[in-house]
């Protein structure tokens, strides 16, 4: 441990940070136009500040693109007012938001975004453990929004807290049970050993194709996303567990989700689609130059992006699941699919050895 | 002491961090059981997710990565959680104003001195090492372990879980008529 690996940790980590906030910030405004453009609307289309009107071409275009609606969506979450019901238990309640996206940030820390920059590994913390680092962190965020059902002390947050609780639990096995294949077939839980093995033997998503949809559709559940979105289905439960809050209280929630949506299509880039390589024009090896340093980094950023598409795509085109059908695609379908997953791997493997 | 000093190998800042762990790992613990401000199950439940999260950063400064990361995931993520699931299901209020039973606190005292005896009998038995024991973080030498040198453990241990699951089921399924 010396000065060198903290001031270059800070330095990444600050980048990181910084990069899936712009992500976030931007992904909120890609759902709404991509929904709009799905129901065919328009979208947020006349959000500007008033200089911009003075730039030619460009300025009503990115006007039109709703280019600085994040903007204004985040100036009126820090000036509404900050709202704290009548009743509420006080401490939980400023403590959910919090412990909500605390966990949706600290994910990023084991996924390596690059190759390596000069001497430098573009991952912050190259844990031997990362894979389970990962569910672990995961599986601290449901307390934030069981939490935040739990103080609201309210018919509705309740609700969705503890239908978040069971919900995340019964995925999560199905999620840890989906990579287990992976982890046969590579032999080592460490993020950036399982994208050099793919970089020589091609994506996994090749090898192991059940655990990738397994995964994928677990981590929609651990996002709480829709077609798995019963914790805040607003049709049902108002605003589920984040009924009460308002103002940057409620930013936060909805920033941990767009987080969790960054970090698990992070995931299933770096498992099953190789992360930061191409296996073309010499990608799929570590970087010699900087130029091929930042092009892998952008390499992992698009691939990224296409699963936060996904993620938005399918919300505007599923319906919500009912509860029972969703206990029972977790525990009934999936479950056993994923244990045969893993028998099917094992024995696959002990014939090839 | 001396032991103690010797598993956490390396720096000032190390033994600083045990210190800082133990210290909330005890604090948190007994904040589980008699928290002078409040008597919510939700609170002690809290406090009992603090502890294991503490308990894994202990494993973490002996560098035994792996039972880390599985203490935060196992314990911290799925039992404790569905801990709170059923602690909220459960009439709080009623809970909150429960007076604790003489048998109850006799009970509880009476295990707690057992459990304390045998826990400083093993530790007056062991003799100081001259190198404390590394615990290796690496999972792929825990798994051979597991499965060559401890299998028949490992099976009792699984075939009870197995045994706990199935009671579970007889007990709350519903007869038929």
């Amino acid at each position: 441990m010396n000065w060198n690996f903290i001031i270059f940790s800070l330095v990444k980590i600050a980048i990181a940070i910084g990069v899936v906030q712009g992500i976030v910030m931007y992904s909120v405004l890609a759902e709404r136009k991509i929904s709009a453009w799905i129901q065919d609307r328009v979208g947020p289309n006349r959000t500007a500040p008033p200089f911009v009107k003075f730039i030619p071409v460009l300025g009503p275009f990115l006007t039109r693109l709703g280019f600085f609606q994040p903007l204004a969506d985040g100036l009126k979450f820090l000036v509404k007012e900050d709202f704290t019901p009548a009743g509420v238990k006080q401490i939980y309640f400023w403590l959910a938001p919090a412990v909500t996206v605390i966990p949706a940030m600290l994910t990023i820390a084991v996924i390596p975004f690059g190759s390596q920059m000069g001497a430098q590994k573009m991952v912050i913390a190259d844990l031997n453990v990362g894979i389970l680092y990962t569910f672990g962190i995961v599986s601290m965020g449901v307390y934030g929004i069981v939490l935040a059902g739990y103080a609201a002390n309210s018919k509705y947050p309740f609700f969705g807290g503890i239908r978040s609780s069971a919900q995340m639990i019964s995925y999560e096995i199905s999620m840890g049970m989906s990579v287990i294949p992976v982890l046969l077939i590579v032999g080592n839980l460490n993020l950036s050993q399982i994208i050099n093995w793919q970089s020589g033997h091609g994506w996994l998503f090749l090898y192991a194709p059940l655990s990738f949809i397994i995964f994928m559709v677990a981590s929609f559940a651990e996002t709480n996303r829709t077609p798995f979105d019963l914790p805040e289905a607003e049709t049902e439960l108002v605003g589920g567990y984040h009924t009460e809050y308002s103002s940057m209280k409620f930013a936060l929630f909805f920033l941990a989700e767009y987080s969790n949506m960054v970090s698990s299509s992070a995931m299933m880039v770096t498992l099953f689609f190789g992360g930061w390589t191409l296996p073309f024009w010499g990608l799929d090896q570590p970087a010699h130059s900087l130029a091929m340093g930042i092009a892998q980094i952008f390499v992992f950023l698009a691939k990224m992006l296409f699963f936060m598409v996904v993620f938005i795509w399918v919300r505007w085109m599923f319906p919500r699941f009912r509860y029972d059908q969703l206990m029972d695609l977790g525990w009934r379908r999936f479950l056993p699919l994923a244990l045969v997953n893993i028998l099917i791997t094992a024995v696959w493997l002990w014939l090839r050895s | 002491m001396e032991q103690i000093n010797n598993l956490v190998s390396g720096g000032a800042a190390e033994d600083v961090l045990f210190y800082v762990f133990a210290a909330l790992t005890l604090l948190c613990a007994i904040l589980v059981v008699a928290n002078p401000f409040s008597r919510s199950p939700v609170t002690s439940a809290m406090f009992l997710v603090l502890t294991i999260i503490s308990m894994s950063g202990l494993f973490l400064l002996l560098q035994a990565f792996f039972l880390a990361a599985v203490q935060i995931l196992v314990y911290a993520g799925a039992v404790m959680v569905l801990f709170l699931f059923v602690i909220m299901l459960l009439d709080l209020k009623e809970e909150q104003r429960r007076k604790i039973k003489l048998f109850g606190l006799i009970a509880g005292l009476v295990s707690v001195g057992i459990v304390v005896s045998i826990f400083v009998k093993s530790l007056a038995s062991i003799k100081p090492a001259a190198a404390g024991p590394t615990l290796e973080g690496e999972t792929y030498a825990l798994g051979k372990l597991l499965y060559t040198q401890y299998t028949l453990p490992f099976e009792i241990v699984s075939v009870l879980l197995l045994v706990a699951m199935v009671g579970v089921i007889l007990l709350s399924k519903k007869k038929l008529e």
